[in-house]
This record gives C-alpha cells, structure tokens and sequence, in this order.
C-alpha cells in the first residue's frame, strides 16, 4: 500500500509541476507537428504509397517528440537538485521508476491525442479505428520503458542531450518496427504479417521487468 | 553503558581517485550536538552525505542507532533528517504542497498537521499557499529546515545550514538545534563560524584533508580558543 501511496505522490508531483511549468508539453507537441507537417511537404503522397510512408512518418513524429520528454523526465530533477533530496527519502526506487514511467507515459500519450487527427488529415488516411488504440498503447509503453530507465543514466553525464537518443534509438528498433508494421496494416491489410501486436507485448514485458530491477542501480550514487 | 547513538569508524572514500575522507573516527551520543569544522574541501560535506545515505562509503564503518548505514539504508533514512546547501525545492509546487509531498515520501501520518506546526514554527505559515519560486534565499532555507523536520527525524545532518539566513533565522535555527537535542534528537552540522559552532554544539569536530585534526567538547571553549586551535591543523 505505501508503494503505491508513494507512486502516486510522485506521479502526481510530477504532472502539477508539468501542468504549472508547461516546459515539456509543450514543446513535445510542437515537435510532433512540425514532424509530421514536414514529412506531409516532403514526401509525394499518392493512393499506392500512402500506406507505405505515413506509418512511418506517424511513428518517427512519435519517438522523436517521446525523447524530449524523456530527456528531461530525471534531468530536470537532477538539475533542481531535487532528485537527492528524493534520493534521501525511504522511499522503493521500484516506486521513482513507476511514478517517472507512467508520468511519461501519460505525457506521450497526450501529445499522440493531439498528433493523430492532425496526421490523418494532414495525410488523408483513416485511421480512427479501435485497432490503432492498442497499437499505440504498447508502443508508447516500449518507448517509455526504456527511455525512462536511460533517462536516468544519461542524467548523470554532462551530454545528456547527445547520450539519451544514442543509448535508447538502438534498444527501441524492435518496437518501432512492430508499431510502424501494425499501423501499416490497418491500412492495407495483408497476409502472412507477423503477429506485431503480441512481440510489442512481449518487447514491452522484458524491458519493463528488466528496468524494474535495474533501476535502483541505475539511479543511486 | 549504552552504544553511542553516532558510531563512524576508520571512514574512506575517494572521488576520481582523489581521497576525500582518509579514515574518519567520530562517536557522538545521543541528545548532543556536534559542530564539523573545516576549509572548504575538507571533507564535511561528502561525511554528511555518506551519513544521509546519498553517497556510498569505500572502507569504514557508520553505525546510527545501532544500524549500518551499508545494510540497513532505508531504516537509516527514516532516522536521518538533511539540510543541505542549496534548499533543492520543487520550485513550481506551493510551500505547503512541497512538505505534503516529502510527508508523503516519509509516509508521515497526519502530515498536514505536522507541515503547519513546522510552518508555524518555521515562519511561514502565512504564506503556504505560495509558489516556492517566489521565495528569497532565506526563506527557502527556513522551508529546507521544515522539510528536514517533517517526519521528526532522530538525527538531523545540517549543511552549513546558517547559509543565507538573517538574523532572525539564525535565531530560530539555534533554537530548532536546541529543541531538537532537548527531544533527545542528536545534531551534527558544518559551519564556517566559530562563535556559532561553539554555541550551538556539545563537541566540535575539525577536518583537515579528510581527517579528523581536532575533537573537544565545548565546555568551557571559546570560539577564539577554536580558531587558535583551526589555524594550527592547517598548518
């Protein structure tokens, strides 16, 4: 019970001082758009390869925006000093890890809410369906998984900006290449498609236990 | 005759292969007061560090209340309150929503009672609807000592906590020491200032290069007497 108290004070310390300073999401959306505006003017769109680059286009919007977030998710505190003085508390750091994964989790989510009308206008697909929310939902958590735990470890160099895309790009491959694959098939659908949806799921599974279990050796001194 | 409450024994540690603390041995009992002195780079600051369990120790051992610092941190942190140079406050949250949230992270019961006695007693009841950002340097130290006290620590490490406080504020931190050691707490606090040292504490601990170059208890002591006895460990 004071595992989950203690999640949910850090969460929610986390989204009103977000919600007050208004650094990240901010930027995380306008990122997100400029992206897909861009990839809109620089690509010729036609009915026969739409379904072939928007996906793309989609998720990179995503990941892209997801680390500016991330980048800030423990530098922020570290920075403020605040993080130590968390540190100092008697508090499981399975439970810093939680509170940080779902605060970003919650933030990536938000700007994909504002992202997705705008890019199925923008490129003239539809994709408001109920098999793009589970799609989106594990590739978020994959993304968020590890950006969380690498965020930690980048916040302790001073080119923290350079390090986090370098260490996090390679491990999340697999789970972009999955969401980009689902998200295309919703719009051609095809056969023999390997079942993306389930290695997403299990992608996310291992990096979530494996950074459950590093973490606090990750984040202490 | 009882443990000591504060046991440090043969202390090491190194940053970047520079030897900060070179086997520090300190003991203080329970319901007193110690005053670490020393020039800047001495070591005070990474000993109060390793003793709130921030920073992990090389070689030594630290004893408080009987517990070891290396196998039993989290009980260690529920004893140890920490003020530190800086206030290190979250400056978008309010005065009273930064205590709620560390009450919480201490799983204080009652800990909207216990923040508005400590911001009574701190001065700053008035103003806990306000954003931290918009406190001076002195207020947010008078907060950082709240903060400290939320979860009624046994052991209260203060860093230079003299640091940006008024006349006022000083006047209220002796008398949160005072209180603290009357409760039967045990203090240790770094300061540049013999007068304050002398009459803040029961002992005075000096640091030199990362070993302990003085240790008296202050009866008796003036703080000329501490300054004649600084100058000669540097030396």
């Amino acid at each position: 019970m004071t595992f989950l108290l203690q999640v949910q004070a850090i969460l929610w310390k986390d989204i009103r001082c977000e919600l007050r300073s208004k650094q990240t999401w901010i930027s995380m959306g306008l990122f997100a758009l400029l992206v897909l505006v861009i990839f809109n003017f620089a690509f010729d769109l036609r009915v026969d390869n739409k379904a072939a680059i928007a996906p793309g286009a989609l998720w990179v919007a995503f990941v892209f925006a997801s680390l500016l977030g991330l980048g800030r998710t423990i530098a922020a505190e570290q920075e403020k000093g605040s993080m130590d003085r968390l540190m100092l508390c008697p508090v499981n750091r399975k439970a810093i890890y939680l509170a940080k994964l779902l605060g970003n989790i919650l933030f990536i989510t938000v700007v994909e809410v504002i992202a997705l009308p705008i890019f199925a206008a923008l490129f003239n697909v539809p994709l408001f369906t109920g098999e793009l929310v589970p799609i989106v939902l594990l590739g978020t958590l994959g993304i968020a998984t590890i950006g969380t735990l690498f965020s930690a470890i980048a916040a302790a160099t001073q080119a923290r900006e350079l390090l986090l895309p370098i260490l996090v790009f390679p491990l999340i491959v697999p789970v972009v290449i999955g969401a980009v694959r689902a998200t295309g098939a919703l719009m051609v659908s095809s056969i023999n498609e390997p079942p993306w949806l389930g290695l997403m799921l299990a992608f996310d599974v291992i990096f979530l236990s494996v950074s459950l279990l590093t973490f606090e050796y990750v984040i202490e001194e | 005759m009882s443990a000591p409450y504060l046991e440090i024994k043969g202390l090491k540690k190194t940053y970047n292969l520079k030897p900060i603390l070179r086997g520090i041995d300190i003991v203080l009992d329970q319901g007193k007061c110690m005053a670490l002195l020393g020039a800047n780079g001495a070591g005070k600051t990474t000993l109060l560090r390793i003793l709130a369990c921030l920073t992990k120790h090389e070689a030594g051992t630290v004893r408080i209340d009987g517990l070891d610092i290396g196998q039993d941190v989290q009980q260690v942190r529920l004893l140890v309150g920490f003020v530190g140079h800086q206030p290190n406050l979250y400056d978008e949250l309010t005065i009273i929503e930064n205590l709620l949230f560390f009450g919480r992270m201490y799983s204080v019961k009652k800990a909207r009672e216990r923040a508005a006695v400590l911001l009574q007693r701190v001065g700053l009841a008035r103003r806990s609807d306000e954003r931290v950002g918009t406190l001076s340097r002195g207020q947010l130290q008078r907060l950082s000592l709240a903060r400290a006290l939320i979860h009624s620590p046994q052991l209260f490490l203060l860093d230079e906590p003299d640091a940006g406080l008024d006349d006022e504020g000083i006047e209220l931190l002796e008398a949160l020491i005072r209180e603290h050691t009357e409760q039967g707490g045990t203090t240790l606090f770094t300061t540049h200032n013999f007068e304050r040292a002398v009459k803040f504490s029961d002992q005075i601990c000096m640091l030199s290069g990362g070993r302990v170059v003085y240790q008296q208890a202050t009866t008796g002591l003036e703080a000329g007497g501490v300054r004649l006895a600084y100058q000669e460990a540097l030396r």
